[in-house]
């Protein structure tokens, strides 16, 4: 259903998308049902001159019947939702496997500036690139990204990755994505960070691995490059 | 148990003594009174809250216009506006009209006695709420403008004035919204009070009206999780101006214990409002529906439940906070048990309608109005509960549109149906049905185009208090900027609709035909008093024999039997 609407380009992309299809079947059923009862009661049992209402009161076991076979179902498919959602969950979110390339976001008031490992694969070394409001990973490889804010609350998010996590200052969050499809696509802020919360957009680019190459070596590493700052310094 | 202490320096029963203008209407110790000031209040600042939101749902939906009647809205208004439209809308709309208003008129009105059995500490509590109005008014006036942190106050934007750029209007706020909880605190404990003690003789627990049942419990929740917030309150105060480090990350504070604080406080009070709404509809459908409360009990222990499990959910808002990931687990399965108890009553309701004699009146459309779009932001708060999706869905409109089909139903429809169906007894005359009618379907109508394409936009990804999306190539495409568009004249549209009730609520004042004391036919013991009933409320304290809801009893001839008539 979201796919629909937002293209899918991660490899979890399309678990929380069956996430959120099944929530919507198993709740729209309910949902339709229970409007449908409601639309027909109400037309069914307007007043009517002659007819005086039952006296039902709902106390005899025969009665809450209507309630309680539809409580003992709704429990059930809150069991399957749990599950379905839990599962999802553990693998975005509370698993970390390993990774094949880091970078570093960092989120300040406003904008978004991304450490990149150079030609030697690895972050916090001399030849890091950094870049302001865009971020380039390679296609099939699993990133790790390191959260880190200057500031206030920001919310890293990457829609067609489905993916959001806030940043907090004060500590270093990590979790993880892999690309599945290239292009280039929006960086969200999604935690209200002040003034300027609009004017936060970033741009993530997926390369191809000759794509990824390239763009490394066009750039210069990060101890050569003193005049590339970060936004605001 | 019969006697509840009165309000002994004035006037009480039949004999009647002339009271000064500001005895009578300002420093009154009358329920009904008290009632009446907190029901004008919360309507004056509704008018502000859908201002606000009309202002900045034109920015939204046509950036950068000059919108009419406001002029530009910058972006850090944009977020001022949004701030105090939310925290006007639940402190000082639903919470002082559902709990204050209704609790104060319904409750010894109900229980068939003539007072709270605090008058004093009630009209303190009316008072130090008027102060809490006047100080968040007074937060949009200062250097700096309205608070700009989002009414969750989400620190270090909210602690520090260099981050929100509004420093001053950021306490008042904070101070506003402790003086604000200070009222509730000192109503609560009156509403328990007196429904514990001040019940009429004959009236046992299972005899209650489920509204005053209702109020009660939201009471209970609500004193019972404040504390821990106006605690943080406190710690964000001497943040922000003593210099304290409790929520300051770079000085050894933490800022995500305030999200903690907060929603510990902050879900809870969902169903704080929720459920003296609930009990509002609980009274209507029963009344037009000529129909006994499916299962009164288990109505009761819905509630009950639904207030126990409501401690436990607070961090599904916090699920991408960067809270420890395991925990997502557990408030997962809380949040989805809790759909459980509030599904049933929704069950129970429909349940309520089967072999009625169902009158199509104003009340009882409004009521029909609530169960059909609570149902809707019921069920899509499943999709925010369950922790995978909610990676998606976590602070996009998709949010914003499930509360407010939530809120909605609960502020604004609960709050119509119960001013409709009470409007008789509390001012002796009847309301234009007519008006009644062209006012709930502009307003029903106009409510779902303005947030079912919210649900759109948000499964689209818009991120929430956002300026203008100009900056974001997938957001700013003209199919979904005419989507916001829509939603923004559909608000236009709904506000529009609303001077057709003030109106009618004021012409009918003195135009309307006259209500009698039980226009409705029902049950409950407000009925049995004069409309609009007197200070002391009944000329004889009644004795109640039966419960509630004896509508359509075999037994009988009428198709209502008052709690009080002895046969």
């Amino acid at each position: 259903m979201i796919e629909s609407l937002v293209p899918a380009a991660s490899t979890y992309a399309a678990d929380i998308d069956a996430v959120f299809t099944l929530i919507f079947v198993l709740v729209g059923f309910w949902f339709v049902l229970t409007e449908g009862a409601l639309l027909w009661l109400i037309v069914r049992f307007r007043k009517r001159d002659g007819i005086p209402a039952e006296y039902i009161t709902g106390e005899q076991k025969s009665e809450k019947r209507w309630i309680s076979i539809p409580h003992m179902l709704v429990l059930v498919c809150d069991v399957f939702i749990i599950v379905g959602a839990v599962r999802v969950w553990y693998n975005v979110k509370q698993e970390l496997p390993p990774a094949q390339a880091t970078v570093r976001v960092v989120a300040q008031q406003w904008a978004w500036s991304f450490d990149h490992p150079g030609p030697d694969g690895q972050l916090d070394t001399p030849d890091d690139i950094r870049t302001v409001d865009e971020l380039h990973v390679e296609v099939g490889k699993l990133h790790h990204f390191k959260l880190v804010s200057k500031d206030v609350l920001h919310s890293f998010s990457v829609p067609v990755f489905r993916l959001k996590q806030d940043v907090i200052p004060g500590r270093e969050i990590t979790g993880w994505f892999e690309a599945t499809k290239p292009g280039t696509y929006d960086i969200q802020c999604a935690e209200i960070c002040g003034i300027g919360h609009a004017m936060m957009p970033g741009r993530i680019v997926v390369e191809t691995a000759e794509q990824h190459a390239a763009w490394i070596a066009s750039k210069r590493p990060l101890t050569l490059a003193a005049a590339t700052p970060r936004a605001e310094e | 148990m019969a006697h509840a202490p009165v309000a002994h320096h004035e006037a009480h029963g039949a004999h009647h003594v002339e009271q000064s203008f500001w005895n009578k209407y300002v420093f009154s110790t009358d329920h009904k009174m008290i009632a009446m000031q907190y029901m004008f209040t919360g309507m004056f600042m509704a008018l502000i809250g859908g201002f606000m939101a009309y202002a900045f749902r034109m920015q939204n939906g046509f950036p950068g216009m000059e919108v009419p009647g406001y002029g530009l809205v910058s972006p850090n208004e944009y977020n001022a506006l949004i701030t105090n439209h939310g925290t006007i809308m639940i402190f000082w709309v639903a919470m002082p009209v559902l709990i204050a208003a209704f609790g104060n008129f319904l409750i010894p009105l109900m229980l068939g006695c003539d007072d709270m059995v605090f008058p004093r500490v009630n009209r303190l509590s009316y008072q130090i709420f008027l102060l809490s109005a006047i100080v968040i008014l007074a937060s949009l006036f200062v250097p700096g403008g309205g608070f700009a942190g989002a009414w969750t106050a989400y620190p270090p934007l909210s602690a520090k004035a260099q981050y929100n750029l509004t420093g001053l209007g950021s306490t008042l706020w904070l101070v506003s919204v402790a003086l604000e909880f200070v009222a509730f605190l000192l109503g609560g404990i009156n509403f328990v009070t007196t429904a514990m003690n001040a019940r009429a003789p004959g009236m046992k627990m299972y005899d209650i009206p489920m509204v005053v049942w209702m109020i009660v419990v939201a009471s209970i929740l609500f004193m019972a999780s404040v504390g821990p917030l106006i605690a943080g309150a406190v710690m964000l105060f001497m943040d922000q101006n003593v210099g304290t480090a409790f929520f300051d990350p770079d000085r050894g504070g933490d800022p995500i214990l305030w999200q903690h604080l907060f929603w510990f406080f902050g879900h809870p009070e969902v169903y704080v409002v929720l459920l003296p709404a609930t009990g509002i509809v609980a009274e209507i459908i029963t009344v037009f529906a000529r129909k006994k409360l499916f299962a009164y009990k288990t109505v009761l222990y819905t509630v009950f439940a639904t207030g126990v499990l409501s401690f436990t959910v607070w961090a599904h808002h916090q699920f991408v906070a960067g809270i420890d990931p395991r925990m997502a687990n557990i408030f997962t399965v809380t949040t989805l048990l809790i759909s459980v108890p509030i599904a049933e009553m929704m069950f129970v309701y429909i349940a309520t309608l089967y072999g009625g004699s169902i009158s199509l009146t104003t009340p009882m459309l409004w009521a029909l109005g609530f169960i059909a779009t609570f149902l809707l932001g019921g069920v899509t708060g499943i999709f925010l509960g369950a922790s995978g999706a909610d990676i998606y869905l976590h602070d996009t409109y998709f949010v914003l549109a499930h509360f407010h089909y939530t809120f909605f139903p609960i502020a604004i429809i609960g709050t119509y149906a119960g001013v409709t169906y009470w409007y008789p007894k509390m001012f002796g005359r009847m309301l234009n049905e007519t008006l009644g009618k062209i006012h709930f379907w502009g307003t029903f109508i106009s409510f779902n185009c303005v947030f079912i394409p919210l649900f759109y936009t948000g499964m689209a990804g818009d991120h929430r208090r956002i300026w203008s999306y100009e900056l974001y190539p997938e957001l700013f495409t003209p199919d979904l900027q005419a989507v916001r568009a829509f939603a923004s004249i559909a608000t236009v549209v709904m506000l529009a609709f609303q001077p057709i009730f003030i109106f009618n609520f004021f012409w009918s004042l003195r135009r309307g035909p006259k209500a009698g004391d039980n226009p409705w036919r029902a049950n409950t013991l407000e009925w049995q008093a004069p409309s609009p009933p007197p200070h002391g409320n009944f000329a004889e304290l009644p004795r109640v024999y039966r419960g509630p809801y004896e509508y359509s009893h075999p037994d009988r001839k009428e198709d209502y039997w008052p709690q009080n008539a002895q046969a």
